[in-house]
């Protein structure tokens, strides 16, 4: 068991110095790519930290993110960008302590919608209030690198699978796994159920605005629709159920052929997208229902007569 | 018994589900290191009794206390840490979770926590209690219906609660497997735990319980040894003669 955690932390270590090094070594187009899986990875790891457990769906990402981008917009003229990002991720972690408070004590089906209806009614009030001042988007007066963009996130994606590490060696992440198997039991075994959810709650809350705030000067200007866009919320779901929410490496997983696969689909069908991303949403649910990790489990169980954990 | 021995007292618990009192006014209380049968007929409120001790539900009116501590306001895993732990009438297991998983999620959790090592160790001593030490690693899914009840035991004993509440744990048993159930809550029996149990396998009920508390309609009709209990008219018109025993 001690040396397999080595083996896994220096898996984890010589993938981490190969992504810090890669855009020395690949074409700009590469490098653009890179952002966007790393802010996948980002996005969707923490996702999974909080959803594969309690198998609460989630779809407030783009709420969080928007939130983020809004705070560096909003914040650059008063304080520097650095310091936004983690203020970013304070008050992601605040309003997803809030949100949580009121809505996980429902069942799951409420949550999901609520989550959705949070990204979308915030996406509206910014622009009734946009639209009532006379203001239309923001202008982000500073510019980065690509490659800035990619270190930023990956710095980030390792800090969450530090993060989700140590939460699954916890009491919470034990605690978390058990609620995902009966809430009942786990609330007569003496766990704060509703604590708990919340606690981890915030934790996709603060990393999606932490990388909203990250992202925003590579949009340059800002306006709700790009900010709070649902497809991003959706897109993090596919992602990270492709992969498997069961490891915490699962996500990643379904982060990288995922977004080579939307690449090539966004440029060769930019009309269809929706449609496209429904019908992978559809095909990953029916064929892949643990995602990739499942079906690496299953191989292995068969194959390699062990368990499959 | 003197107060000091007392665990557990209801004071005049009622539950009411709009018109319908499925409690009425029950008093009772529980001595340390006895077994306590809850019985009487379907329907009579026993499994209603038990849910709200261990705070599944709020009592309507009365109040329930643990130690002389009032445990009826407070929300279930709080009732859980004071010591009260319970296993379900259909038993529920932690699914994806292995047997030793399944356990440990009491041992870190309950009335008295644990964490890694001692936790360890402490969930292999029940296991080995309940005779399952050999299937530590298997799923719940590969156990026959008695381990799993074997594994909800092991997992409400490992937290050393003050009250152990079983709710039909015996029933679903075939003959065998009711001889080692019976043999197996003897042996806590003898440990010293307090145990209420809501039963409806007689047997079980005179070779276990200390004293009875027997319930129809929600009130309680007889409480006391269990011989003269079972040997009351009042209860064997109402519990025996409804029910086909």
């Amino acid at each position: 068991m001690k040396s397999q955690e080595y083996k896994s932390f220096g898996t984890a270590l010589v993938l981490l110095v190969i992504a810090i090094l890669l855009p020395w070594f690949v074409g700009d187009f590469a490098v653009t790519l890179a952002v966007n899986m790393a802010m996948f990875t980002v996005l969707a790891t923490s996702w999974a930290l909080f959803s594969g457990p309690t198998h609460y769906i989630s779809l407030a990402t783009a709420a969080f993110f928007g939130l983020g981008t809004y705070t560096t917009g909003l914040g650059l003229d008063h304080l520097p960008y650095w310091f936004l990002i983690p203020l970013a991720g304070v008050l992601g972690a605040l309003i997803a302590g809030v949100i949580g408070l009121a809505t996980l004590r429902l069942s799951g089906v409420y949550f999901v919608i609520f989550t959705l209806g949070l990204a979308e009614m915030t996406r509206q009030i910014i622009t009734f209030v946009q639209n009532a001042t006379g203001q239309k988007g923001i202008l982000i007066s500073i510019w980065f690198e690509e490659a800035t963009f990619y270190w930023m996130l990956v710095a980030l994606a390792a800090l969450i699978f530090l993060v989700g590490w140590l939460i699954g060696r916890s009491r919470l992440g034990f605690a978390l796994r058990i609620i995902g198997d009966d809430e009942e039991v786990a609330r007569h075994s003496g766990i704060n159920t509703a604590l708990s959810k919340v606690l981890l709650f915030m934790i996709p809350g603060a990393v999606a605005a932490m990388t909203g705030a990250i992202m925003a000067p590579r949009y340059g200007y800002i306006e709700p629709l790009i900010a709070f866009t649902p497809m991003l919320s959706f897109q993090v779901v596919i992602m990270a159920l492709l992969g498997g929410t069961g490891r915490l490496w699962g996500p990643l997983v379904g982060v990288i052929p995922f977004s080579i696969l939307w690449e090539f689909l966004s440029a060769s069908f930019p009309n269809q997208t929706t449609l496209l991303l429904g019908l992978s949403f559809l095909v990953i649910v029916y064929l892949l229902p643990q995602g990739f990790v499942g079906l690496l489990l299953k191989i292995k169980a068969r194959f390699g007569g062990g368990r499959g954990y | 018994m003197g107060e000091s021995s007392t665990v557990l007292s209801l004071r005049g618990a009622t539950k009411r589900f709009g018109g319908l009192v499925a409690v009425n006014e029950l008093d009772f209380d529980v001595t340390e290191h006895e077994v306590l049968g809850l019985i009487g007929p379907n329907g009579s409120g026993k499994s209603t009794t038990l849910n709200l001790i261990s705070g599944s539900l709020r009592v309507s009116e009365g109040e329930i206390l643990l130690r002389d501590q009032l445990i009826s306001d407070l929300p279930a895993q709080k009732i859980a840490r004071k010591g009260v732990a319970r296993t379900f009438q259909l038993v529920r297991m932690l699914p994806s979770m292995s047997v030793m998983e399944n356990v440990m999620a009491g041992a870190v959790f309950g009335h008295r926590r644990r964490w890694g090592r001692e936790a360890e160790r402490q969930v292999m001593k029940m296991l080995e209690l309940v005779g399952l030490e050999r299937r530590a690693a298997a799923r719940p899914s590969e156990l026959t219906y008695i381990d799993t009840k074997r594994v909800e035991l092991a997992r409400v004993l490992v937290g050393d609660p003050k009250v152990l509440l079983l709710d039909e744990w015996l029933a679903g048993l075939n003959p065998t497997e009711l001889e080692e159930g019976i043999a197996l809550i003897k042996r806590l029996r003898e440990e010293g735990r307090t145990i209420v149990l809501v039963e409806h396998v007689m047997d079980a009920i005179r070779s276990l319980c200390d004293r009875c508390v027997v319930m129809s309609s929600g009130r309680k009709i007889a409480e006391g040894p269990t011989a003269q209990v079972l040997s009351d008219p009042e209860v064997i018109r109402a519990y025996l003669g409804e029910d086909d025993a």
